[in-house]
């Protein structure tokens, strides 16, 4: 058994008498693993506590939070699910006053599945397991060294490949927007097939998780095509920290750029007609 | 007490079986989550599987039979519908012969309603016509 599980126990049995519940993994039928809110009146399910494969947690903690918002939360969350969390945080999805964070450190294997630069937990005042170090991303290099014209070719084809499930999108916990603009009829008509090659699908959402991607690759986990979406955001997040001296979710208190840019920037209004 | 569980079940749609949760909080069915250590979809689902929740409680969705009268849909018992349904096959049957029947079966069928639904045509009924939905 995986040591942090057995760290993690003591941890949980200590939290949970204090809170409505915490959300973690569980162990359930045929040994799948899914999100699961452990609570007090059950602290005997943590028998089947579990720490892998990672969920989208940050996204759970918001529908129970609107369901209930004046509960007491603990989650177990990982560096990315933490980022996530902050991220949202700032954009008024989720509160963080009645939330413990339990930091899970990834181990070096599970980092380099996820090919993370951040495979640790920064804000979490309670942790378990040794911090990895971040592991390089040979892919994004890869992607990032070709050539303009190579790229194209590049993500034309992975684009083909999309059986436009939008699991990217709902599996994401940054996807947040109440009205989605890629439902809109101009990218798809009620009734009628997608596009062959969705590939203005992939790049609005590329531009819409501009400092929002916090790199936990959920998109790409779920991807049924297996195409490497989390590239396109990692570039761009290269940016947005040249640009903009910004990490999605890395510190609590720094406005997020899309917010700074329309309240506290230099700000003017272009004078063309609109 | 705040209650959110998945329950793990199988994609209803078609006959691939991807594995999916059911996101359930406070007793109600709030979302779908993909199963991602399962054997056959490893955390993938296609955009029918993703949005499987929404039926489930869709107003539009129907809970009883429908029998035409006068022109409208009115509801109806089972009962009703299968005797109405057993006397028109058995019309058709007598009149045109088995083979004017033909039976559509569902990849959204266990196998075991699949080969239920080939008996009844090939013992009941009397005809080898049997078809399935994929082929629609």
């Amino acid at each position: 058994m995986d040591q942090r599980i057995n760290d993690l126990v003591p941890v949980i049995e200590k939290i949970l008498p204090d809170v409505d519940g915490l959300l973690g993994l569980k162990t359930g039928p045929g040994g799948i693993v899914a999100p699961y809110l452990f609570v007090k009146e059950r602290s005997e399910e943590l028998t089947s506590l579990a720490v892998w494969p990672k969920e989208p947690l940050p996204g759970i903690i918001k529908s129970i939070q609107q369901a209930h918002p004046d509960a007491k939360l603990a989650v177990v969350c990982r560096g990315c699910e933490e980022r996530g969390i902050v991220e949202m945080f700032k954009h008024t999805q989720l509160n963080l006053d009645n939330l413990t964070l339990i930091g899970l450190q990834c181990t070096q294997e599970e980092a380099e599945f996820c090919r993370c630069a951040k495979p640790f937990t920064v804000h979490a005042k309670l942790t378990v397991g040794q911090p990895s170090e971040g592991v390089p991303d040979p892919l994004t290099e890869k992607i990032a060294a070709m050539s303009q014209p190579e790229k194209l070719a590049f993500w034309k084809e992975e684009f083909l490949h999309c059986i436009k499930c939008y699991g990217c999108r709902n599996i994401c916990p940054q996807c947040f927007c109440n009205v989605c603009a890629l439902e809109d009829k101009t990218w798809v008509e009620t009734g009628r097939l997608p596009m062959a090659n969705p590939s203005m699908y992939h790049l609005v959402r590329a531009m819409h998780m501009t400092a929002k991607c916090v790199a936990c690759r959920e998109c790409e986990e779920t991807c049924p095509a297996g195409i490497p979406m989390a590239v396109q955001f990692r570039m761009i997040a290269r940016d947005v920290r040249e640009m903009f001296n910004y990490e999605p979710g890395a510190v609590i208190d720094q406005k997020p750029p899309q917010l700074l840019v329309l309240e506290e920037g230099d700000y003017a209004r272009t004078g063309l007609p609109h | 007490m705040i209650d959110y569980k998945n329950v793990l079940t199988t994609c209803p749609y078609c006959g691939t079986g991807c594995a999916l949760h059911l996101q359930v909080l406070d007793e109600k069915l709030v979302g779908v989550l993909p199963a991602k250590n399962h054997v056959v979809s490893e955390g993938g689902l296609c955009i029918k599987g993703w949005n499987v929740h929404d039926f489930v409680n869709h107003p539009d969705r129907l809970t009883k039979p429908l029998i035409r009268k006068n022109g409208k849909l009115e509801e109806a018992t089972w009962d009703e519908a299968l005797t109405l349904i057993a006397q028109k096959l058995g019309e058709v049957k007598t009149q045109s012969g088995p083979d004017s029947v033909a039976i559509l079966s569902s990849a959204k069928c266990t196998n075991e309603e699949n080969y239920l639904l080939q008996k009844f045509a090939r013992a009941v009924i009397g005809t080898n016509n049997v078809d399935h939905c994929a082929r629609l």
